[in-house]
């Protein structure tokens, strides 16, 4: 041990009890191993016959026809920029696509069911209602001059008048305020399906037929 | 799910589905279990396209879905079942099976079946029915009732099976809430449904045939929509799907009888097969031994085309039972009659076979000798290999460390002094099977994963020219059915040089070699994975 300088391996124990002697070290390596590293040994034979044949051909068969099934998904092509000729074919076979399997919905969640689009009422309701606000303020604005003439009327006979004036009024402003409330119902369910529905780009293509 | 699994699923699944649902099952597979919005938000796919995929993976059966993992009202939760996405490469095994044994109808079944993953047996029948009609010459057409026969033949002997019911989110947590508090509902394993292999009526059988011949296309489509019209059959909402178990059963099955075939002898491995046939369906699919047999038994349910006498029966059965190195086939006496069971685990020595094989092809067969010495003397020391293998002192090491670098050896330490000092320490080299086998199952997924890449490389590289030969291929038969001249033929054959046409040729060829290739390894794959989890069940057995 003490005879051995630096730089020279120093093990405790005697190489050659393992057996390893001078010529025995293997090479040392040089960068990585190839990519298709030369074989020692020659593969054996493939297996052959009717039987491989045959399930060779079933095999690309099949792989063929997986193709053509609904079950492979085709991403969504994008929007396309130019109106094609062919893009009516493809969508007619598409639609031949989508009508050739209907999953049973009893066995699957309920999510994964597509949502029917329910289809809004296009209703502005901004133009509602500053319409409506417009009417109140003609409203109120007549209440004033009704309020100042009545100063000088008798007061019943106005008080009736104004009364029924201003019931009809109301009444008109009752209606809208129901058809207002209709519409906002009717927005809040439609809001609450675009929940589930309205994450993610291509929602839209949704269709409200239930099969693919 | 290790890498090269997942790799190859990945392959699998864009081959068969589409990029699409490749993507969205290997994130399931990467990430486990999901609810819809997280797939969604993850892949960063429309919400229609992961749906739809989501369904298709139900459907096929590689997918189940689960609520309440995390408390009362938890978003369904998906899973992916890499396994069954790996079944996939042995479909045209299925098949090819199904064909050998039931014949033309139960291969057409199995293989409507594996494609759309499960169907109603009305529909499976009618489609079958069709396309054998199709294949047949004119005039004739397939009995609906045949077709019945066969299926309910491949029920009867446990190919298929009804696919368990899933049951729909929401409905069923309340119904479980009231016994276990915690109401998971996982995937029903479709074993637990007493039903699983009943037929149910169907009233399919009164339409009786259907002719369909080519005419055209309109009459087929109105053919079509008049027969889903009356689709009223009364099976509507039961599924059947592969049972995959059941064929994985007849394929290690197989496999003992022809081990046997070629230890012993053509008769005793008829007699093996007709033992297995006929406990086949009463032994439970992960069962270390057969169903115990009696001699009697066996001789009443031998085909009687081979012609054993029953002395010479009793002479075969010991000559089973007293094999010593290969048959585990165990007698007990018991009352008066013989007892036989097959040692199912007779397929490890199928999976050890497999693995001297490959051994030999990558080693050659001398490493395999070191092979099969280690795993016979279970531990040996570097010098007793040499001695014993036969093999050169220097060679042996040589091969020795090769296969330790493999890691199809392990080495072992065992030190006599506590300071670990090689020279008063004993190294055994050592086998260990069942780590042994996993290794040598990924590197098939990796070649497998390597070939199909390899394939899609090949056609690629070479579809403009595989393109131009087809078509000039299709205008040779148009031309020579319309009888047009022969010149325009010849003309169009001028396209395709002599170097482009070997191109194809060598294409073509390379594509055919890559999947035999890929069938070998499938089905050294298969017995290498029976191997590894009947061994793992063993384990757990001990």
């Amino acid at each position: 041990m003490a005879g051995k300088g630096r730089g020279i391996a120093a093990f405790t124990f005697n190489l050659e009890a393992l057996g390893i002697t001078r010529g025995s070290m293997p090479e040392a390596q040089r960068g990585p191993t190839p990519l298709f590293p030369q074989i020692e040994y020659k593969p054996g034979p493939l297996k052959a016959g009717e039987e491989e044949d045959y399930m060779r051909a079933l095999k690309q068969e099949m792989r063929g026809r997986m193709k053509d099934l609904p079950f492979n998904i085709k991403p969504h092509s994008g929007k396309r920029d130019v109106e094609r000729y062919k893009d009516k074919y493809t969508s007619a076979i598409k639609k031949i696509e989508d009508g050739d399997w209907t999953p049973d919905w009893n066995s699957l969640p309920k999510e994964l069911k597509p949502q029917r689009k329910i289809i809004k009422k296009k209703t502005d309701l901004k133009k509602l209602k500053e319409m409506s606000k417009k009417d109140k303020e003609d409203l109120l604005s007549k209440l004033d001059e009704l309020e100042k003439r009545g100063d000088d009327k008798s007061d019943e006979e106005d008080e009736a008048k104004v009364e029924k004036k201003g019931d009809g009024e109301e009444d008109e402003i009752e209606g809208e305020l129901e058809e207002e409330e209709v519409e906002e119902d009717n927005d809040y369910i439609a809001s609450y399906f675009e929940d589930g529905d309205d994450f993610g780009a291509g929602s839209d293509d949704n269709i409200d037929e239930a099969t693919y | 799910m290790t890498a090269q699994e997942e790799r190859l699923c990945g392959l699998l699944l864009q081959e068969h589905f589409g990029e699409v649902v490749e993507k969205v099952g290997t994130h399931l597979l990467c990430n486990g279990n999901l609810n819809l919005r997280a797939l969604v938000h993850e892949t960063k796919l429309p919400l229609d396209l992961v749906k739809k995929s989501v369904c298709v993976l139900v459907q096929q059966g590689m997918c189940t879905f689960c609520t309440g993992r995390r408390g009362p009202g938890a978003p369904v939760e998906y899973q992916i079942c890499g396994e069954k996405v790996l079944h996939m490469l042995r479909y045209p095994r299925y098949i090819y099976t199904a064909k050998s044994l039931y014949g033309d109808t139960g291969e057409l079944i199995v293989e409507e079946i594996l494609q759309r993953g499960q169907m109603t047996m009305s529909n499976t029948v009618s489609t079958v029915a069709d396309r054998l009609t199709h294949n047949m010459p004119e005039g004739q057409c397939m009995d609906y009732s045949e077709v019945v026969t066969a299926f309910s033949r491949l029920v009867e002997t446990h190919f298929l099976q009804r696919s368990a019911p899933m049951t729909p989110a929401g409905s069923s947590t309340s119904g479980g809430a009231d016994s276990n508090p915690p109401s998971v509902t996982e995937p029903i394993q479709p074993e637990t449904n007493p039903d699983c292999y009943k037929l149910p009526y169907i009233n399919i059988s009164g339409k009786g045939k259907r002719t369909r011949s080519d005419d055209g296309d309109a009459e087929q489509s109105t053919a079509k929509k008049a027969k889903t019209d009356n689709s009223e059959s009364g099976d509507e909402g039961i599924y059947w799907q592969v049972n995959f178990e059941r064929f994985h059963l007849h394929f290690r099955d197989q496999a003992i009888i022809s081990a046997v075939a070629s230890k012993l002898d053509q008769t005793s491995s008829e007699i093996v097969r007709t033992m297995l046939r006929m406990s086949e369906v009463t032994t439970p699919a992960n069962a270390a031994f057969t169903q115990a047999l009696s001699a009697n038994e066996i001789f009443r349910s031998l085909p009687s085309t081979y012609n054993i006498a029953r002395p010479i029966l009793d002479q075969y059965l010991t000559l089973l039972v007293d094999d010593p190195v290969c048959l585990h086939i165990y007698s007990q006496i018991h009352a008066t009659s013989f007892l036989m069971t097959v040692c199912v685990h007779l397929c490890s020595l199928v999976g050890l076979c497999h693995y001297l094989a490959m051994l030999c092809v990558r080693f050659g067969s001398r490493s395999a000798r070191i092979f099969r010495l280690l795993l016979r003397k279970r531990h040996l020391e570097q010098k007793q290999v040499e001695d014993f293998a036969m093999v050169p002192a220097k060679e042996a090491k040589d091969m020795l460390y090769k296969l330790l670098s493999e890691n199809l050896v392990q080495l072992q330490e065992i030190p006599k002094t506590p300071d670990h000092a090689p020279s008063r320490t004993f190294y055994l080299y050592t086998v260990n099977q069942l780590p042994t086998a996993r290794l040598l199952l990924q590197h098939c997924y990796k070649t497998v994963g390597n070939l199909i890449e390899r394939r899609l490389y090949e056609t690629k590289e070479n579809k403009q020219t595989s393109e131009k030969s087809m078509i000039i291929t299709k205008i040779g038969i148009s031309c020579s059915t319309t009888g047009r001249s022969p010149l325009s033929y010849t003309k169009v054959c001028v396209w395709s040089t002599c170097p482009k046409t070997l191109q194809v040729f060598v294409c073509s060829l390379h594509l055919v070699k890559l999947m035999s290739v890929n069938n070998c390894i499938d089905n050294c794959n298969r017995v290498l994975f029976s191997h590894g989890s009947s061994n793992a069940r063993a384990c757990r057995l001990k």
